[in-house]
């Protein structure tokens, strides 16, 4: 089954909130070698004006990934994992994550564009708070491979 | 910021990926794929050897310029392309290289051009970085 260019419009029912906690924010920041302390010290982030610690910029992508594992679970993508390649990935910020937020991503399939035997699919996943005020918006595009003849 | 010019470096530094580095970000991240760990399934993939995570990169890319700005929260919007793949040896590791350079800028805003590359190749393309001055 190739790419079904029907999915073009289609958006995901919002994701249930995410709760973003200050370990969770310290281990990310770790694993990408974040060195400075806004990421993992209170008062640091306090001293820029935030409630806890800042989360590095593609954190984001955490709570993303809920909203594509949606777009991979619906039956009619025609989207299979072991072909699809991450090729760009874009952020555009209101504000950075913070702990303490309650995060909550909304997907919509933006463009299927043929590419080779495959096709190249771009979603963006609009992410907002508590107060339903807009975080950062993720888009994704992934480069999905045709099936083998 | 104000005497800042086009072609100025602003950050850069090395950072050495070991597969514990990948073990940690897939925790991290809730990636789990296993190319990023497991040599037979990489190799059954066609890839030359187990890779890093695209994410891993653009995140560790980002993150150099963040001590010189003092607050991420300037950052107004980051986009990269993923060009090459960050081979990561079970032995000898990659490094990842990063240099920030000012890519353009107007009355309010900065772009900071990202240069990522590991074993002398570019793996990141139109890595840049949108800034609030």
């Amino acid at each position: 089954m190739s790419v079904n260019p029907e999915l073009v419009g289609r958006v995901f029912p919002p994701t249930p909130p995410y709760l973003v906690g200050r370990e969770k924010v310290r281990e990310f920041a770790r694993a990408v070698f974040a060195t400075d302390p806004q990421h993992t010290d209170p008062a640091a982030a306090q001293a820029l004006g935030y409630a806890d610690v800042v989360a590095p910029p593609t954190f984001a992508m955490v709570v993303q990934d809920l909203s594509l594992q949606q777009l991979l679970a619906e039956p009619d993508s025609g989207i299979a994992l072991e072909r699809t390649i991450h090729a760009e990935q874009r952020f555009r910020y209101s504000r950075p994550i913070v702990a303490g937020d309650e995060i909550t991503a909304t997907l919509t399939v933006t463009t299927v564009r043929p590419f080779g035997k495959g096709a190249m699919v771009t979603s963006e996943a609009e992410m907002t708070d508590a107060a339903g005020d807009h975080v950062v918006t993720a888009v994704s595009v992934l480069l999905v491979g045709g099936e083998d003849a | 910021m104000s005497e800042l010019s086009v072609g100025d470096v602003v950050a850069q530094r090395t950072v050495h990926l070991t597969r514990e580095s990948l073990v940690r970000y897939a925790g991290a991240s809730g990636d789990f794929n296993p190319i990023h760990y497991r040599d037979d399934v990489a190799g059954r993939v066609g890839l030359p050897g187990v890779l890093a995570h695209g994410m891993l990169t653009m995140g560790l890319a980002v993150e150099t310029i963040v001590p010189w700005l003092g607050d991420s929260g300037r950052i107004l919007e980051y986009g990269v392309r993923f060009t090459r793949p960050v081979v990561v040896d079970a032995e000898a590791g990659a490094d990842v290289e990063v240099v920030a350079t000012v890519g353009a800028l107007d009355e309010q805003t900065l772009r900071i051009d990202l240069t990522v590359s590991s074993a002398a190749t570019t793996v990141l393309g139109k890595a840049q970085v949108r800034v609030r001055l």
